[in-house]
């Protein structure tokens, strides 16, 4: 298996090279691709008419449902935050667990797979087509996120597989399926759960790799001139990186990356917060084109209703709340109640949209780098407006880009496997097949324009968003009785504080 | 009540000398032992998503394989008619055995300095010089 595997590799170079002799492997791509996502895409992305502009429905599905999570469970967001850091802190763990997942380690694991270019490419976007005012309203979706961040993830604890060798499997796929059964809706949680799936896997190979494959090509190539129009190669050699760490399992890559990546968000938002400060003058008129942009906007395509949507469109691909991807990863936390996780999770869209989403965006603002239509967009904006400030940042950026992306995927990678997995059965060969497959679309994604990319991964990573909020709303009554059951053990005193 | 003597034990090469000096001073003091084998662990540490679907598993080798070492120690001075027990901790080395030596309410503790290389070196003079500063009990180190 591995002999086919590596000559499998081996050939790709020689492809790539053979399609580039006849006029690019870009293009190539491109070409092959486009026709197959298109469709995809306008059909998850189905959008009505709202005061003159296209409302694509499935962002309306993500944010109603946000709200009736944050009503529903009387805005826990907000009064449970308190108890949200406490539990990150580490104030409940037993001394006994020691040796375990931590809240701290399930949040940064999938912190490291929601801080990705989203939060550096995606609001790049959202302000170059929504205007100042789409940061108004990605910061609602971030705060409302956190309330569907929160169901989800204490279902994918509480409804996870616990296998005898001690590993654990959890997810919207094992909600679904397990959930609903108990409710009696065995049919309906299975196909659900493989619509999931199915959607999972495409959310991985887009949002979770091709986007971030892309994106982070076209930092680096604006940097180094040598990969101009050579995304095939940049392409490879992340594919070998990945393919090193996913399939040959060395784990040190993806070690030094885990300890990497924390340091470049650390910088990133301490930059950040050196160019707001530096423009300290500027904040105020910031602040009014924020809130003026959100609810009167000047040259935005669609007005406010233009704004709004991006700014929610870019909040929920960044922070995936309601998507249900981090319940994945937080599934594996030891903890004897379910509901700890939940207010370990619902700081995740906190962090990722309201504090580093919020950073770039202001940064995008406080320093005028926005001028509507002028073709700048994406990173390209988010690093010039650094570049502002600080010349030379562009390559810190480069490389924050290359590592977000890194680990992203190193993440992604797992939870396609994990819905893989589920669908086709564990086993080796099995898995195989699927890492492979992943690491193609590295160089997929690096090497198609950045239209085609960014639409099939928004469509695939939305698609997941229809089969989980379904289960979230058949499934809150659980998620609530849960609540009521942890918030009896508190104040009880059974579920205390650990005295160091 | 006896005394008792917290020993701090690595891997059993570099224990021994620990060990053996520890069993002596317990016989002459008819004092009780309690042999602490720490896995360097941190909860603030960073793991990919797959490293924390086996942390559990993980874990139980851990373990086990630690346990392996400092069982063995113990079921000897037990053998020899001493009284002595054992466990096996996750978190950092120091911490833990200071923690151990508050609740067992320990009369010292013992570990060891071996110089097998200039790591196992500095990370050994880094739990001694540790303890010197935190620990609540006294500690002999066997060079």
């Amino acid at each position: 298996m591995l002999k086919r595997l590596m000559l499998a590799c081996a050939g790709l170079p020689f492809m790539a090279s053979l399609a580039h002799a006849e006029g690019g492997i870009d293009q190539a791509i491109s070409d092959i691709v486009g026709p197959i996502v298109n469709p995809i895409v306008s059909t998850v992305f189905y959008s009505v008419p709202v005061f003159g502009t296209q409302f694509p429905l499935i962002v309306g599905w993500l944010v109603i449902a946000a709200v009736v999570f944050t009503v529903y469970f009387g805005f826990i967001q907000f009064r449970g935050f308190g108890h949200s850091i406490s539990l990150v802190k580490g104030d409940y763990l037993d001394p006994n667990d020691a040796g375990e997942v931590t809240p701290f380690q399930a949040l940064a694991t999938a912190l490291s797979g929601t801080v990705g270019l989203g939060n550096i490419a995606g609001v790049g976007v959202a302000v170059y087509l929504g205007g100042p005012g789409a940061t108004f309203w990605m910061i609602l979706a971030g705060l409302l996120g956190m309330a569907s961040k929160f169901t989800e993830c204490i279902l994918g604890v509480h409804y996870r597989n616990e296998y005898e060798d001690g590993t654990v499997s959890g997810g919207p796929m094992y909600y679904l399926s397990k959930g609903l059964s108990e409710n009696g809706k065995a049919t309906l949680g299975k196909f659900l759960a493989i619509f999931f799936s199915i959607c999972c896997i495409g959310g991985a190979l887009g949002g979770g790799n091709m986007f971030q494959a892309n994106q982070s090509f076209a930092q680096i190539s604006s940097i180094i001139p040598f990969f101009e129009g050579k995304g095939w190669l940049f392409g490879l050699i992340m594919a070998a990186l990945v393919g090193v760490v996913i399939i040959g399992g060395i784990k040190s890559i993806a070690k030094v990356t885990e300890k990497i990546v924390p340091g470049m968000a650390i910088l990133y938002v301490g930059a950040a917060l050196i160019i707001i400060l530096m423009n300290f003058s500027a904040i105020p008129d910031a602040v009014s084109a924020i809130f003026t942009g959100a609810f009167a906007p000047t040259a935005v395509a669609g007005g406010v209703v233009g704004a709004l949507i991006q700014g929610f469109k870019r909040a929920a691909f960044s922070n995936e709340a309601g998507i249900g991807s981090a319940s994945i990863a937080h599934s594996a936390v030891q903890t004897k109640h379910p509901v700890t996780e939940g207010y370990v999770a619902l700081l995740e869209p906190f962090i990722d949209t309201v504090v580093i989403c919020t950073m770039t965006s202001l940064v995008i603002v406080i320093t005028g780098s926005w001028v509507p239509d002028s073709g700048v967009t994406g990173i390209a904006l988010t690093s010039k407006a650094f570049e502002a400030s600080f010349s030379g940042f562009g390559y810190v950026l480069a490389i924050a880009a290359v590592l977000f992306a890194f680990s992203t995927m190193i993440s992604w990678s797992y939870y396609g496997l994990k819905a893989w997995t589920y669908m086709f059965g564990e086993g080796k060969t099995k898995e195989l097949v699927f890492k492979f497959i992943f690491c193609v679309f590295v160089v997929i994604g690096a090497s198609m324009s950045l239209g085609p990319v960014i639409d099939f991964s928004d469509a695939m990573i939305f698609a997941m968003a229809i089969a989980n909020i379904i289960g979230l709303y058949m499934l809150m009554p659980k998620v609530k009785a849960l609540l009521a059951d942890y918030q009896e053990k508190l104040a009880s005193g059974e579920i205390k504080k650990i005295k160091k | 009540m006896s005394d008792l003597y917290i020993v701090g034990v690595h891997n059993p090469e570099h224990a021994s000398r620990t060990v053996d000096f520890a069993v002596s001073l317990a016989k002459k003091s008819g004092a009780a032992l309690h042999f602490v084998q720490v896995i360097e662990w941190s909860p603030y540490s960073f793991h990919t998503p797959e490293e924390l679907a086996q942390r559990h598993k993980r874990r139980d080798e851990e373990i086990s394989r630690a346990l392996a070492i400092v069982q063995p120690i113990a079921d000897k001075a037990n053998a020899s008619g001493m009284t002595a027990t054992c466990e096996v901790h996750h978190g950092h080395a120091g911490e833990i055995l200071c923690e151990i030596a508050k609740d067992k309410k320990a009369d010292q503790i013992i570990i060891g300095r071996t110089g097998s290389s200039s790591l196992t070196q500095r990370l050994l003079g880094g739990l001694a010089i540790t303890l010197a500063q935190i620990s609540p009990v006294p500690i002999t180190i066997v060079p």
